[in-house]
């Protein structure tokens, strides 16, 4: 049995990222779509939070909402005037566009029942992963463990920045 | 009232519907760009819920999640790059209207 306190944030979190993530693709202001898109970020973040993952909620705000967003609206600064409102759409790209959200919908949700006793299970006791735990995952180079991804990871940023630097500098 | 696994795949669905939708209707790029955000993100919630409820002692879930947030800001940042490269040279975003690399 979870707590009544535990129960209401989950249904406010749920909510606002129901409710959020439908506003960031519907709304006709840009910059409120950038807006939008960093509370579902945040909504997120309490989710990882809920489930224990203390780090990892972390890095939640600190490169989504922090990094990402930040990025997100200097760019459409940079690129839109403050007031502009997108055009309005035309019929037939809403409607291929509910098509494909409804056809996902439907894929998702069909796996989702037919796998319905796993759907059903409920929260495991876990103690939280302390940062001697999660810094010896990601450091070894044993089973289960990540230094190999750790250093792909470094070189795809290397190369991130390269390409950067070169696509946007002036010519 | 028992928060199961489902509660939190609900949520997660629905975001990436959402993803779906504005990437298909939007026009703008950085729009487009938001939207795969949000498919991102809704895969992010997954893998770490999933994580918690089957595999509680493992963190496999968890570290791909960390990864993939990596990687996401790295997309993002080349993309958005190339987005302001494209606007230097088009003087407009619209998806529509850069038609110039056809025929």
């Amino acid at each position: 049995m979870e707590s009544v306190g535990s129960i209401i944030i989950y249904v406010v979190v749920a909510l606002s990222i129901i409710l959020f993530s439908v506003l960031t693709v519907t709304t006709r202001k840009i910059l409120r779509s950038a807006t939008y898109l960093l509370f579902t970020l945040f909504a997120t973040a309490v989710i990882y939070f809920k489930l224990d993952y203390e780090f990892l909620g972390a890095v939640q705000i600190a490169v989504y909402a922090g990094g990402i967003v930040v990025l997100f609206v200097f760019s459409i600064l940079l690129t839109s005037k403050p007031g502009d409102n997108s055009r309005s759409l035309t019929s037939r790209k809403r409607i291929t566009g509910l098509l494909a959200a409804l056809a996902t919908l439907v894929v998702a949700g069909g796996a989702l029942i037919s796998r319905c006793s796993m759907a059903f299970s409920s929260l495991p006791a876990m103690d939280n992963p302390d940062m001697k735990e999660l810094g010896s995952t990601l450091m070894g180079a044993g089973q289960g463990q990540f230094l190999l991804p750790f250093e792909a990871i470094s070189v795809l940023l290397l190369a991130c920045i390269i390409g950067g630097v070169v696509v946007a500098r002036k010519r | 009232m028992d928060l199961t696994l489902i509660y939190y795949l609900v949520p997660s669905m629905i975001m990436f519907c959402c993803g779906v939708y504005g990437f298909i209707t939007r026009h703008n790029m950085i729009a487009m760009l938001i939207s795969l955000e949000l498919m991102l993100n809704a895969v992010d919630i997954n893998f770490v819920v999933f994580n918690r409820y089957l595999y509680p002692h493992a963190l496999e879930g968890m570290f791909f999640t960390l990864f993939a947030i990596a990687i996401a800001a790295a997309e993002t940042a080349v993309a958005i790059a190339i987005i302001i490269n494209v606007f230097r040279a088009a003087k407009n975003i619209d998806v529509a209207d850069l038609t110039k690399m056809k025929n």
